[in-house]
């Protein structure tokens, strides 16, 4: 895809960064002390708190991930929605107004406040440490999505600009600035997607999209052809010619065939016509050549031969079928998508010689099929594997907010508990909002002709460029700091296990207050550095499968030690650190032996010894049942409960 | 650094009521939910019931997210009126 820069979206991407620096410069000088640092003083208004929770949730994973998955898979994007979502009531019902009680800067804290062990307290710190930074290489790696189509720089450069803004704002002024920057950002969010939902059911829906009459979608062609008793393809259109091998080929054997019309390539896809012969469709497709070029359709990037996607193959309204539907309210604009056709986009990778090329094709799918789950998880038909997955992926969605220590440690910023729940309602009010814009949003990038088919994850800044620049500049803005304000919280996390929970209690090199600050902001650096080289070799990854992975290990680490502990009195600290290690261990273990990732080693996804992508099914309960056993093993180290303040406050 | 919490907390004496209640909603909640995954998974032809032109599937979807902040609402409330009877 070839993106045009606009002076406007530049200039207000560096607005945006230097209000984000403005801030943390501003609360710098307000305060110095650790509970500032790590904590804003414990003074943050719930409200601000919530709408900042917000801020830090809506991460590049889920403003450009689930509105890209949802572009392209339909419902199965949805779902993580509703997955992520539904974790906010775990840490509501059960975690909010305990970890405020217990914790003071972090969420080893909280997990240590009863037992003070040198176990917990190193296994804790770990465990904040591999799930913080899991999720900081999506948004790295997000951030370099956003830089090219906005400024026209490469992937490295977002990541290095990210990388060293973050690294100020924290190293500067810690909690306080990023709860400021988050509620900033999480409002925008808001209020901007509700303007892009707005825009997108105006326009409604229609078979030719033309984004507003300002751009001509492209027309795709179908070509006629049979095959001769000689086995040869014979062409309606005699400008294109085949070559002889068309069927016996590395295309062929694909469901593909290559033509040449004026000494250019194309690539086809083969459909039997009902009527006797074939239909050949249109694809688009890259080239990786043996020097790593890559070529879209047959061309450089540059050239512009690879085009934008994305429209309805029929739109029916009220029973009858129309071009276009006009302005649609939110349950019309579902009930027309739910009745219609849209084609979507198949995928089928073709090695010929040393070139390996990845080939788009249209897939028209039923409304009704692509607003319901299926199209990314095989549910239909499936094995039992698959639908262990499906259910382990929404296992882990279901536990894993609620052990997130960036998403912890904000209940530490409110004066009380009561504020600590009010701001999660507030947080489920937002998050729950966005969330159901997020199936308009998805369903507007998939049907308005601007998906770029090579990257789902721009999928709404492309739908907001279709609307105009303005629109565009804000939207990528947004999204831009998006990810600045996630790294901040999560490298403020990380900074903490390290200073805090390592140094300062583990080491016990004890710390003067400021000593402490010090530690945590040099530790900042040093894992801003760790981020920016992880956000670069991991270029390409997909942002939500990344996520995925912090989920699984946040819900298999923390959550049995968190829920344990608040529940059961049984629970001892070497059960806790235990359970910490074992859910760490076996869900990264799981991970790394995935089908999936043998895929990522080049190896064959049917040699992984494990056939479970996510590994939640297994890790979650077996962290649940490594604590029970080990507490019942070491039952004579239970300490009496927490002096009477602390446990009843 | 010691422990305990960044802000001095005053003595709560609805901990143990909201706890209770929070650990009653939580699995009602997360009944809706496990049969939600267990449609989408089990029966996903299910989910393409339509009900007044919109399918079981999205019906289902959002819900779960209205329902969510209901359940938060509900609990705050309950939350806040034992806060004021038990906190005098």
């Amino acid at each position: 895809m070839v993106y045009t820069q606009s002076p406007l979206a530049i200039g207000l991407f560096f607005m945006f960064v230097l209000g984000v620096l403005g801030i943390s410069f501003y609360f710098a000088r307000r305060g110095s002390s650790a509970e500032s640092y790590y904590a804003a003083g414990g003074n943050i208004h719930w409200f601000t708190n919530g709408i900042a929770f917000a801020g830090d949730y809506l991460s590049a994973a889920s403003f450009l991930g689930i509105t890209g998955m949802i572009a392209t898979a339909g419902y199965d994007g949805f779902v993580y929605a509703v997955g992520y979502l539904a974790g906010w009531m775990v840490a509501l019902f059960l975690v909010a107004e305990p970890m405020k009680r217990l914790g003071k800067y972090t969420f080893t804290d909280a997990l240590d406040a009863k037992f003070n062990s040198k176990g917990i307290q190193l296994m804790a710190a770990i465990s904040t440490l591999v799930v913080s930074i899991f999720y900081l290489i999506p948004q790295m790696v997000g951030a370099g999505t956003l830089v090219t189509p906005l400024m026209g720089l490469p992937h490295y450069a977002g990541v290095i600009i990210v990388g060293i803004v973050v690294t100020i704002i924290v190293a500067t002024a810690g909690m306080a600035s990023t709860t400021y920057v988050q509620f900033l950002k999480g409002a925008l969010l808001i209020i901007f997607s509700t303007v892009l939902c707005g825009a997108i059911l105006n326009r409604g829906l229609s078979t030719a999209p033309n984004q507003g009459g300002t751009k001509e979608y492209h027309k795709f062609v179908t070509l006629n052809a049979d095959e001769s008793a000689s086995g040869d393809l014979q062409l309606a259109d005699s400008s294109y010619s085949v070559a002889a091998n068309w069927k016996s080929s590395a295309f062929g054997e694909g469901g593909f065939v290559m033509l040449t019309k004026e000494g250019a390539e194309s690539i086809w896809h083969i459909n039997e016509n009902p009527e006797g012969g074939y239909l050949l469709e249109e694809t688009l497709y890259t080239t990786e050549l043996a020097d790593g070029t890559k070529l879209y359709n047959g061309a450089e990037a540059e050239k512009g031969k690879f085009f934008a996607v994305g429209h309805m193959k029929e739109v029916i309204v009220n029973g009858q079928s129309v071009v276009e539907t006009g302005a649609l309210g939110p349950l019309d604009y579902l009930r027309a998508m739910q009745n219609s056709t849209v084609v979507l986009w198949g995928k089928k990778y073709v090695h010929d010689g040393d070139k390996k090329f990845t080939i788009y094709y249209q897939k028209p799918t039923p409304g009704s099929k692509v607003l319901r789950a299926g199209l990314k998880f095989k549910v239909d038909n499936a094995t039992t594997t698959q639908k262990l997955n499906y259910i382990s992926l929404m296992l882990a969605l279901f536990c894993g907010t609620a052990a997130l220590p960036h998403v912890l440690i904000r209940y530490y910023t409110v004066p009380s508990q009561a504020a600590a729940r009010k701001s999660t309602i507030v947080a489920i009010a937002a998050i729950g909002f966005f969330f159901i814009m997020t199936l308009i949003m998805g369903l507007g990038a998939m049907t308005n002709g601007v998906l770029n088919i090579t990257d789902s994850n721009m999928s709404t800044p492309l739908v907001a460029l279709s609307f105009g620049v303005i629109l565009f500049s804000i939207i990528s803005s947004i999204a831009f700091s998006t990810v600045l304000g996630t790294v901040s919280g999560l490298i403020v996390a990380a900074s903490g296990a390290v200073a805090h929970d390592l140094m300062n209690n583990f080491l016990g090199l004890k710390m003067t207050d400021k000593g402490m600050v010090m530690a945590g902001k040099l530790s900042a650096v040093v894992i801003g550095l760790i981020a920016i080289y992880l956000g670069i070799i991991f270029e390409g990854m997909n942002v939500s499968f990344l996520v995925g992975w912090a989920f699984a290990i946040a819900a298999s680490a923390n959550l049995p030690a968190i829920l344990m502990i608040l529940f059961w009195k049984g629970t001892t600290a070497k059960g806790v650190a235990t359970s910490i290690g074992v859910g760490i261990v076996s869900s990264l273990g799981m991970i790394l032996l995935s089908p999936d990732m043998y895929v990522r080693y080049g190896l064959l996804p049917t040699d992984a010894p494990t056939s479970l992508n996510n590994p939640g099914i297994i890790s979650i309960p077996l962290s649940f049942l490594t604590l029970v056993i080990v507490s019942l093993l070491t039952r004579k180290d239970i300490v009496p409960e927490l002096d009477a303040e602390a446990a009843e406050a | 650094m010691g422990h305990g919490p960044a802000v001095k907390l005053g003595k709560d004496n609805a901990s143990p009521y909201k706890a209770a209640l929070g650990v009653k909603m939580f699995f009602a909640y997360t009944f809706v939910y496990a049969v939600f995954v267990a449609l989408n998974s089990l029966s996903p032809a299910t989910m393409e019931i339509t009900f007044g032109g919109i399918n079981l599937a999205v019906i289902y979807g959002v819900g779960l997210i209205v329902l969510a902040l209901i359940m938060a609402v509900i609990y705050n409330i309950a939350c806040c009126k034992a806060e004021a009877r038990l906190n005098k």
